[in-house]
């Protein structure tokens, strides 16, 4: 299987990224932001980091760049694109995914790890997967989904919400929420679910010693599912 | 002819800075404060004298880039 990293000036989870993909079977290639074409892949991450150091919007500037004409072009076609951390701010200012991500709702970057509860596993990210509830790590300071009255019914009738913030026990009352984030949204997909934007950061949890190892769940089931 | 764009979020936004500077001010003594919204002010010079096309043209990079339109509002003004 064949994956894609895009390496924007400032992104910083690139490696990280590059080296859980890796580790879990994926052929992975690191793409350039000034490139026009991408490799042939099954998947493209946009990775966590501070493209074009957070000017503007964070991710603005990022989704403006020359790859991701292709990497729109890609999604659109019904290609696998997932957008961690900063990734996801460029997802939804490309326009893939609906919302907005704020500033934190108590003006913090945090730094910490999260539980997250998987809502919806009818999509080739989570299918099988036979965990509800993953312990990932945080680290943002523009996390807070937001989005418009109309956009949260749309999303919420198509089942856009891929995970929620919650406890260990599943909770998503209000004061499990990291961020301020609408309805404890911690990421969403496009309607056809082929494109998942997310804060937490699966890449930061492939190995026991170090952390935990939810990340690993998630990368080895979905290199399944690709396959 | 240089064109001004004010970007400003939308009414039902959160808007923590505000917020804050608001509590500042307050501290401060200024105690006559209902709201402080933060936004964001840009002064373009654009290469073309006809201030119509000109504000056409502002208006354009704040639809497409300089406002995302979820949670901002932008106001053009000729300033030249």
């Amino acid at each position: 299987m064949k994956s894609s990293v895009i390496t924007f000036p400032g992104s910083n989870c690139d490696r990280d990224m590059h080296v859980a993909l890796k580790k879990f079977g994926f052929n992975n290639k690191m793409v350039w932001h000034n490139d026009v074409e991408l490799p042939k892949s099954d998947l493209i991450v946009l990775p966590g980091g501070f493209s074009y150091g957070d000017y503007l919007r964070c991710g603005s500037m990022a989704s403006k760049s020359k790859i991701m004409k292709s990497v729109v072009n890609f999604a659109k076609s019904g290609g696998l694109v997932m957008g961690i951390c900063n990734g996801f701010q460029i997802l939804v200012e490309t326009g893939l995914v609906p919302g907005v991500l704020l500033r934190n709702k108590y003006l913090q970057f945090i730094c910490k790890n999260v539980y997250v509860k998987l809502d919806n596993k009818e999509n080739t990210y989570f299918k099988n997967l036979d965990k509800e509830i993953l312990k990932l790590h945080i680290a943002h300071n523009e996390g807070n989904y937001f989005c418009t009255k109309d956009q949260l019914k749309e999303i919420e009738d198509n089942n856009q919400i891929a995970i929620y913030y919650c406890n260990d026990r599943g909770s998503t009352e209000e004061e499990f929420n990291p961020n301020g984030s609408i309805r404890n949204i911690a990421g969403i997909f496009n309607k056809d679910k082929n494109v998942l934007g997310m804060m937490p950061h699966p890449e930061r949890m492939i190995d026991e010693s170090l952390s935990g190892e939810d990340g690993s769940l998630f990368f080895k089931n979905l290199i399944n599912n690709i396959k | 002819m240089k064109i001004s764009a004010i970007i400003t979020l939308k009414k039902d936004v959160l808007d923590p800075q505000g917020k804050v500077i608001h509590q500042a001010l307050d501290g401060m003594g200024f105690n006559n404060v209902n709201e402080v919204r933060q936004g964001k002010y840009f002064e373009i010079d654009v290469k073309e004298n006809d201030p119509k096309k000109a504000k056409e043209i502002v208006e354009n990079m704040c639809s497409k880039l300089l406002a995302n339109l979820v949670i901002e509002n932008y106001k053009i003004i000729e300033t030249q």
